[in-house]
């Protein structure tokens, strides 16, 4: 008998067509759109980007983590002192950024991995805080008040001059459309990058690890590398946004770079929202986020204190979130993992 | 001899993040929940006792009285109705719903007090001081110290002493047996968010009337109740007293070298503490 083992389904199949479309409109939006609509969609992709590594951390590793401005952070300060101390160009500076956040994740990890379940929540809290204070103190790149990229260096950045030429822009909404196409790079390659780990061995692994760590260990999953995995490519992951959001900002400081209300509240609330444990959750969560963020501008802390409310709500009544809560009533997944037997001839136990 | 002043001065700030941490060590000792929104109940509580003393022009030392049972009752509700909702095996729930409690609660505070900083109204009492040898000792820090370990005192009365204190200890073994013995676990817990409360209210008046307060501030006074719950020890008061002690020696230490490393030298005492006693200094319960 031919057995064969498929993770498509024909709603992912649509969804694959619809994508590529998708992702052709998203790359050539700079040909229509105005600056106004690239600064959002920036803003959207680069919240997009932390949420699924936040989301693999928390969701699939069991790592509820409070500290990732720890990495956007770093990351930011890794590429403004590549540009300002060593005179790189803005745009390679931003693979530094990636590593600059991972080089401080060992440590980080070591540390926190020692602090189980919620008290692993408060001890990465307080390692961002530890790396806030430490960068603050880094007289170079302007302390606690902060620096700004040098002029010269936002004007040279490599791609510009030819982006000012072929859409007919101004430097500055070029420098814009650049950091919008290297924000949708950067979110594809990682929900790429991430729904192809879940497909792998280790992304089996991980879901074992996550429902349930014991029985994972007695099948032989090394638990404890699993985590260290996940850590390390999230920080990396989060470091490259973090580089890629203040090259786009231009302007630093130690209160703003590592905010833990931008970067990791913020970011919690896009994922619980959305539904923790999907690839589907943060996608959905970030636009829910952005339309609320329109809604409520104007209303201050009552923006946040809704979206508090709202992940209460969420967590208690529909704890898988907003993509949970359709994908249980229609059975539809668009990134689906879930190995499915078929083919072959079924032999019930009764014959 | 200024570094024996700064020690004890730190000594005596050990005993504010006592009383931050007491309530926070209380509250996961027996439902093993870890409430983020901790540091931001205090600040509430700060406000609660600025409203007492603005509307009814009393003493900080008697609206703390008047908040006591209405932080309880917070407490209790809070617990009944939200958190015991989210107890069980699944960490995320309690973290999430407490993270979003905490973001809500900020947001809240600074809808209706606004950003600007508040202090609880002093009096010659809080600006006093005693002269002990050539050492000369603020009488708000040795108040905070001895409400902290009078506290500390009272918990482990009520644990080891009180029938209430047999339940908790029952409650936090094993919830499932504690309910065949006629034991409510989930009025239990209640009870003990509501008792928890009742020392972050102490904890608020001593941090309204030491220093300036504003909405935004809770966290760090998270921070400062973790750190100390971790350095004694899950489980154990006196640790988390001795928690408190470390890091506001660290802190006023760091402050006396450069004032720029004051909370810095805390984490990193709490960092040293977490790399040789990864189970902190007390470890009593198995978790």
């Amino acid at each position: 008998m031919a057995y064969t083992v498929t993770t498509q389904t024909p709603a992912s199949r649509i969804a694959t067509i619809l994508g590529a479309i998708l992702v052709v409109v998203l790359i050539v939006l700079p040909f229509f759109a105005g600056r106004g609509t690239i600064q959002d969609m920036f803003f959207i992709l680069t919240m997009l980007v932390l949420a699924q590594f936040w989301n693999l951390l928390a969701g699939y590793g069991g790592l509820v983590s409070i500290g990732q401005q720890a990495f956007v952070g770093m990351g930011a300060y890794a590429l403004f002192g590549a540009v300002i101390l060593l005179g790189l160009d803005p745009v390679p500076s931003i693979l530094l950024a990636g590593v600059a956040a991972l080089v401080i994740a060992v440590p980080t990890a070591f540390f926190a991995f020692r602090l189980n379940g919620a008290y692993f929540a408060i001890g990465t809290w307080v390692i961002a805080e530890v790396v806030r204070l430490l960068v603050a103190q880094w007289k170079t790149l302007g302390g606690g008040t902060g620096t700004s990229l040098p002029r010269d260096a936002t004007r040279d950045m490599w791609f510009v001059e030819g982006i000012e030429e072929m859409l007919g822009v101004r430097s500055a909404a070029a420098r814009d459309i650049l950091a919008y196409w290297l924000a949708l790079a950067l979110a594809l390659a990682t929900i790429g990058g991430i729904y192809w780990l879940l497909r792998t061995r280790r992304g089996l692994a991980l879901a074992a690890v996550r429902d349930n760590t014991e029985a994972a260990k007695s099948v032989g999953v090394d638990a404890a590398r699993m985590k260290w995995t996940v850590f390390l490519t999230s920080a990396f992951g989060t470091g490259l946004a973090g580089g890629l959001i203040y090259m786009q900002k231009a302007r630093i400081s130690p209160d703003a770079a590592f905010s833990v209300t931008d970067w990791t509240a913020y970011v919690i609330f896009i994922v619980v929202i959305g539904g923790i444990g999907t690839i589907e959750g943060p996608i959905i969560g970030v636009l829910v986020f952005f339309a609320l963020q329109a809604l409520l501008a104007d209303f201050g802390s009552w923006y946040l204190m809704t979206l508090g409310v709202l992940a209460i709500v969420i967590m208690l009544i529909a704890p898988r979130g907003l993509w949970g809560l359709l994908s249980e009533r229609t059975g539809l997944h668009l990134f689906p993992i879930r190995r499915r037997l078929s083919g072959g001839q079924l032999t019930t136990s009764e014959e | 001899m200024i570094w024996v002043d700064t020690i004890i001065q730190g000594i005596l700030l050990g005993g504010l993040y006592a009383l931050f941490a007491a309530g926070l060590s209380l509250v996961f000792g027996i439902m093993r929940l870890v409430n983020l929104a901790h540091g931001d109940l205090i600040v509430m509580g700060a406000y609660l006792m600025l409203v007492l003393v603005t509307l009814l022009g009393l003493s900080p030392f008697l609206a703390v009285f008047i908040a006591m049972p209405l932080m309880f009752v917070l407490g209790w509700v809070l617990q009944k109705f939200l958190l015991n909702r989210t107890l069980g095996d699944d960490i995320l729930p309690p973290l999430l719903v407490t993270f979003g409690l905490s973001i809500a609660l900020q947001n809240a505070l600074l809808e209706g007090f606004s950003a600007d900083s508040q202090r609880l109204p002093t009096n010659a009492l809080t600006t006093a001081s005693v002269d002990v040898g050539p050492i000369t000792l603020g009488v708000m820090p040795l108040l905070t110290f001895a409400s902290a370990v009078l506290v500390i005192i009272g918990l482990n009365q009520l644990f080891y002493r009180t029938e209430l204190g047999r339940a908790f200890r029952a409650t936090s073994d094993d919830a499932t047996t504690a309910s065949l013995m006629g034991i409510k676990p989930a009025n239990i817990f209640a009870t003990a968010t509501g008792i928890a409360l009742v020392i972050v209210t102490i904890a608020a008046l001593y941090l309204g009337l030491r220093a300036n307060f504003d909405p935004n501030i809770g966290p760090a006074r998270l921070i400062y109740a973790f750190e100390a719950v971790i350095i004694g020890g899950l489980g154990s008061l006196w640790g988390t007293l001795l928690g408190g002690i470390i890091i506001g020696v660290a802190q006023t230490v760091g402050a006396a070298v450069n004032p720029e490393w004051q909370i810095l030298a805390g984490h990193v005492a709490f960092l040293v503490v977490l790399l040789v006693r990864p189970r902190g200094l007390f470890p009593r319960a198995n978790d």
